[in-house]
């Protein structure tokens, strides 16, 4: 991925967790959105966060990637504290997401918003757009051909210069991926990518989150609701109620906790 | 009526089917021989001239707002505080009023003997280029955390600070000894006429000289529109418009980018007001009103947002009615019907009537922006967007 080696201040720590959040709170006016959580994303891994709706996870989400500042607490990306940091910095930095409602630059066309995704890794300014230098040109031509590559990647073969609003759902999710892919991330956070899919292509995206993983060096952070996907592909899965963490730990482990059976399900299972 | 739609849309697909590839790059050459030769068609002391002369300097004054309002979707209703600060460049550096200095940069053996500071014409655009850019960004920077709404009173009432501090700058006393910041409703009169060396002084009785000079800076506003349209920074500005929190959460820094639209779109203002100041010989804190940031968006809006060709014919069209066609043309119309009134007392009721017109007939405007015009005529047509001509 970043062929830039990390200066050796930024050294990663040995535990060698990719993302972590310590003690973090939210709080919107007198509503306690998220309280107190904790959570170590170990890097190459694939984790989930998972809770009945209104747990938090998305607000959650917002801290780690910029939107939301935390009112208290400390978040690091890589070894970097990036607590108060600007999202498009935290983009910089390797953390790319997609949204739970997709959000896709309706008026741009399926290839446009893959080139939005990798703007963080251009530099061309005003004087070069206008100029139009031969590095500007280089860096357009290049940008354009990356844009197509990812497209290809996340499996969206035709439409690429189709408005994205006009895409079908399943290819507008997938674009949404190749969005966030095109800036070339560490860590991609998923924010329900399953919503809305049959079982088969809930299936497939499963698969496909592996392969990203393995191939491109990523760790994945979803949220989900699909205990299927959940505890199919995810490694640790953290669990959210009432902004709070109630557990954590493997699959097996997550899904025996009384707690969590509890407040997510309501009710003891009937049948094991 | 849509049948008569479908019908022209198909003759029209069917004609640019026969046409071979580099008729756009012809049309656009012949456009441009057209432009320089046109007034040679006209005297050089016609009205239609004049027309023409500031028609142009609307276009350059619109192409600038659709960088801010069409292509970032920043409304702003305050854009009249560059024409301000472009004339008042020309007012402060092309003039008499700094009467104590004695500053000549490059002008005529005329002005050298004025006292004042007299820079050349060509430092003078710089100057104000620079100024209003700045004044973009410190207008634009308050306005930053507001959406939609919120930024259109920000920036209209911006507006109104600059034309304020216009009107009483005649009791603004700088430097002391009487000089004054500006000449309120008085106006900074004469300013000097533009002069390029090698070429000569313009004066009002040649007309054709000071067309050519807006229709460079049309050709400079255009080239630079359609560069920015089609890089990274516009993609940026686009992505902004349509989804902040999306686009900040991919990298795009919305502060420097939004900033970068204002200053744009600012310097294009700043360039053609300080323009008409030297055109209209005047600079009055009259010319600077409300209506003016409303007359501009206007041609933008009709022209169709964010659409380089729209805004540029949206500029003409509205130019030309308001300083030819209703002043000129049609003003003694209502006598011939044995009216008692000129067109002129209508105006601003003709102009009315038609933008509700194109508001009702093509909501997206006369050329609209090829996105625009994908979402509304996509899925019926499945047409794929073809690489920008230009």
């Amino acid at each position: 991925m970043s062929a830039a080696p990390s200066s050796p201040r930024y050294a990663t720590p040995a535990t060698d967790s990719i993302m972590t959040a310590e003690h973090v709170v939210k709080q919107f006016g007198g509503l306690v959105a998220v309280n107190d959580v904790s959570v170590t994303i170990p890097r190459l891994s694939i984790v989930s966060i998972i809770g009945p709706n209104g747990a938090g996870k998305t607000t959650f989400f917002n801290m780690l990637t910029g939107l939301y500042k935390p009112t208290a607490g400390r978040i690091s990306f890589d070894g970097r504290d990036v607590t108060h940091a600007r999202p498009d910095r935290i983009t910089k930095l390797g953390v790319a997401r997609t949204f739970q409602n997709i959000r896709l630059f309706g008026a741009m066309t399926a290839l446009e918003n893959v080139m939005i995704g990798r703007n963080s890794r251009l530099h061309t300014g005003l004087f070069g757009a206008i100029v139009r230098t031969p590095r500007a040109r280089r860096e357009e031509r290049e940008v354009r051909e990356r844009a197509q590559e990812v497209l290809e990647y996340v499996g969206v073969h035709q439409g690429a210069n189709r408005l994205a609003t006009n895409l079908s759902y399943g290819d507008q999710r997938r674009v949404e991926i190749a969005r966030a892919l095109a800036s070339d991330p560490k860590l991609l956070l998923l924010d329900e990518p399953t919503a809305g899919m049959n079982p088969r292509e809930s299936d497939e995206l499963t698969e496909f989150m592996r392969r990203m993983r393995d191939e491109l060096s990523l760790t994945i952070l979803l949220i989900e609701h699909d205990m299927k996907v959940v505890m199919g592909v995810s490694e640790r899965v953290t669990v959210l109620d009432h902004g709070e963490k109630i557990a954590e730990g493997d699959p097996p482990t997550v899904r025996a906790n009384p707690a969590v059976i509890e407040a997510y399900l309501g009710k003891p299972p009937e049948d094991g | 009526m849509s049948e008569l739609a479908a019908q022209l849309s198909e003759w029209r697909a069917a004609v640019s089917a026969r046409l071979p590839p580099w008729w756009p790059r012809a049309l656009a050459i012949a456009l441009l021989a057209f432009g320089v030769v046109f007034p040679f068609l006209f005297a050089q002391t016609s009205d239609f001239l004049n027309a023409t002369i500031i028609a142009l300097s609307y276009v350059v004054f619109a192409l600038g707002l659709n960088i801010v309002v069409g292509f970032a979707g920043l409304l702003d209703l305050g854009y009249v505080a560059f024409f301000a600060l472009g004339a008042y460049t020309v007012g402060w550096l092309g003039s008499g009023f700094f009467f104590k200095a004695n500053v000549h940069v490059l002008v005529n053996s005329f002005a050298s003997s004025l006292p004042g500071v007299h820079l050349n014409f060509v430092l003078i655009l710089i100057a104000a280029v620079i100024i209003a850019s700045v004044a973009g960004i410190i207008i634009g920077a308050p306005t930053l955390r507001l959406r939609g709404d919120y930024i259109a009173i920000v920036t209209l009432g911006f507006g109104e600070i600059i034309r304020v501090i216009a009107v009483n700058g005649q009791d603004i006393h700088i430097f002391g000894g009487g000089q004054t910041l500006t000449a309120g409703e008085i106006g900074i009169t004469p300013v000097d006429p533009v002069y390029l060396p090698g070429i000569g002084t313009f004066d009002q009785l040649h007309l054709r000289p000071w067309y050519w000079v807006v229709f460079v800076l049309v050709l400079i506003v255009l080239f630079v529109n359609v560069r920015l349209r089609d890089s990274r920074l516009g993609r940026a500005w686009i992505a902004l418009r349509e989804d902040e929190v999306a686009a900040i959460s991919m990298g795009i820094p919305a502060v420097r980018t939004k900033l970068l639209a204002y200053a744009t779109g600012a310097a294009f203002g700043g360039m053609a007001g300080a323009f008409l100041g030297a055109y209209y010989n005047e600079v009055n804190s009259d010319q600077f009103a409300f209506g003016f940031s409303i007359f501009v968006l206007a041609m933008v809006i009709v022209g169709g947002l964010g659409s380089i060709w729209g805004v540029t014919l949206g500029a003409l069209l509205l130019s030309y009615i308001n300083y030819y066609i209703i002043p000129q043309v049609l003003n003694t119309l209502p006598s011939k019907f044995g009216l008692n009134f000129q067109l002129t007392d209508v105006e601003f009721g003709i102009f009315g009537f038609l933008l509700v017109l194109v508001m009702i007939l093509r909501p997206q405007g006369l050329i609209p922006e090829r996105r625009r015009q994908l979402e509304l005529t996509e899925g019926i047509g499945e047409i794929e967007v073809k690489e920008p001509a230009l």
